[in-house]
């Protein structure tokens, strides 16, 4: 990551970039020769401190830190599971074990990623997590089933990923005013779709696995998920976006409802995002 | 209407199409044709030049927020197009024998049509005089000829899809726009996801992200986001018409 060129992309739409990020224009400028010296995870710390001081928050929206924070507990929630599930032996293929360890990386990943834009943010350290943050039995719910099942928990990724995806995209537009910040949201955000696509996958090619179950959401089916995750998705189910109907028949191709609800995931808010994790917080 | 009905088969042999029955299959299935027609008649005057031009020349995507919701339509076009023809094949099933497969492309087909008819609803609804036409796709001969290539170039359609809204994102000014992309996005990743890993299995978010230098998803677990210089340098060969994004904000 080049964060001169981000910052000169930034001065196209706000030619006083620098002057916010620094009044004193002429010693930031050596920044872009100090910043090839500076250690690749230094770099974020010192970019989030700079954006923090430069744009104000807006009052009415969640603030960036909120958002990343936000972010940061269901990607810890992610990671830690992954961590654990990974580990066990109950994989009846190799490939399911495989792709468990690379989206237990990714999650790694943004554990990392969000944790250091938020140090650049200044306040406070980022809120730790530990795998004793979580309840994996989802408060009774599963029980120990969670890394004993194998169906359990590959449903327990399918919930996470999921909800993951709304989530992402309900906090995109908080993060409007922050163009560097929002551009990584979204890119986690289709990352944790490709997750969501292969844990349904898996789930409908696994023995006495979940027939028909489609790697994007049809309607409001949780398919095959306990009642208690219905939250998941409910208003997955809409056909009309933007005052669109979606529904119809355009050149002898019909799209019914389900199409139309697929073609279009639906955001949470935060708040039935913590409604639907809260089980699962410690 | 007959100048329109003219230009049809004139397409064909200004591109020198090496396979002109795909390109038939394409209109026919899409409808693009009718589409086009209906266009150039509400929105041209008597001038035939203006008329090839349109038919075959360069399409404005146009600036601000509709300049990317045309963007947006653009790719939404080329990528129904292409799965309409998949669909539409007559050795489709024989293409591909498994049932499972052959529902998650009807599927996908169907997603995209939905996205197109969409952008074309919604900036027809923002701003009629600004929507571009419907496009004409522009497919290799080998295109439809095997699964394995279908799926490469469904590949390459759905990552450079996922690629072009993480990267116009941060260009909307509007948070009802931003909210319908990220409504989108997330469905192009799906599709590129199966459709990876029915080339193989496990690629869903790893491996060379093809569309570009290095993987798909990165070191700090990132996918690929591109500008729309970058997307349209890789879709401009599949898209018959000179798309002009010279108007589009680049920040």
């Amino acid at each position: 990551m080049n964060i001169f060129n981000i910052l000169k992309e930034v001065e196209k739409v706000d030619p006083e970039i620098f002057d916010r990020i620094d009044p004193r224009r002429e010693v930031f400028k050596h920044f872009g020769g100090f910043g090839k010296k500076l250690a690749a995870a230094a770099i974020p710390i010192a970019f989030g401190s700079m954006l923090n001081k430069a744009y104000g928050q807006n009052t009415t929206m969640p603030s960036v830190r909120e958002v990343l924070e936000f972010a940061l507990l269901l990607e810890n929630l992610e990671y830690h599971f992954y961590l654990r599930a990974a580990a066990t032996d109950i994989f009846p293929s190799a490939a399911g074990k495989t792709a468990f360890g690379v989206i237990r990386d990714h999650e790694k990943a943004h554990v990392d990623f969000l944790r250091t834009a938020i140090s650049g943010l200044g306040g406070a350290a980022p809120t730790p997590y530990t795998d004793a943050s979580f309840d994996w039995t989802a408060n009774g719910l599963l029980g120990n089933a969670t890394f004993t099942s194998y169906p359990t928990m590959l449903a327990v990724a399918q919930a996470f990923e999921d909800t993951g995806v709304r989530a992402y995209k309900g906090a995109a537009p908080a993060l409007m005013s922050n163009d560097i910040v929002l551009q990584a949201a979204l890119q986690i955000h289709s990352v944790e779709a490709r997750h969501a696509a292969h844990l349904r996958r898996m789930r409908r090619d696994m023995a006495s696995g979940v027939a028909g179950l489609k790697p994007w959401i049809t309607m409001k089916d949780r398919g095959g998920l306990p009642a208690e995750f219905q939250g998941i998705y409910d208003g997955e189910e809409v056909t009309t976006q933007a005052t669109v109907n979606i529904t119809g028949t355009f050149g002898g191709i019909t799209i019914d409802a389900n199409a139309a609800s697929e073609a279009f995931d639906e955001p949470l808010t935060v708040a039935q995002v913590n409604a639907i994790v809260m089980p699962f917080i410690a | 209407m007959a100048k329109n009905t003219n230009s049809v088969p004139e397409q064909g042999t200004l591109q020198g199409l090496k396979n002109p029955l795909n390109r038939r299959s394409f209109l026919q299935y899409t409808g693009a044709g009718v589409a086009a027609s209906a266009l150039l008649l509400a929105g041209c005057d008597d001038d035939d030049d203006m008329t090839d031009t349109n038919m075959s020349g360069t399409v404005n995507l146009g600036s601000g927020d509709v300049g990317i919701l045309n963007y947006a339509y653009a790719l939404e076009q080329l990528e129904a197009a292409f799965y309409t023809a998949v669909v539409a094949l007559p050795n489709f099933s024989t293409l591909f024998t498994n049932a499972t497969e052959r529902q998650v492309l009807t599927d996908i087909r169907n997603h995209e049509v939905a996205h197109r008819e969409f952008f074309k609803a919604a900036i027809t609804a923002n701003d009629a005089s600004k929507i571009i036409p419907s496009l004409t796709p522009n497919l290799p001969t080998d295109a439809l000829a095997s699964r394995a290539s279908i799926l490469t170039y469904a590949k390459t359609f759905e990552d450079l899809g996922v690629a072009a809204y993480n990267g116009a994102g941060k260009l909307l000014t509007s948070a009802a726009f931003l909210g319908i992309a990220g409504k989108i996005v997330s469905v192009e990743a799906r599709h590129a996801a199966e459709i990876r890993d029915m080339i193989e299995n496990g690629t869903f978010a790893s491996g060379a992200a093809g569309i570009t230098a290095g993987n798909i998803v990165d070191a700090n677990g990132l996918d690929v986001a591109l500008t729309p210089t970058q997307v349209l340098a890789a879709a401009q060969p599949f898209i018959k018409e000179t798309i002009n994004a010279s108007s589009l904000p680049t920040t």
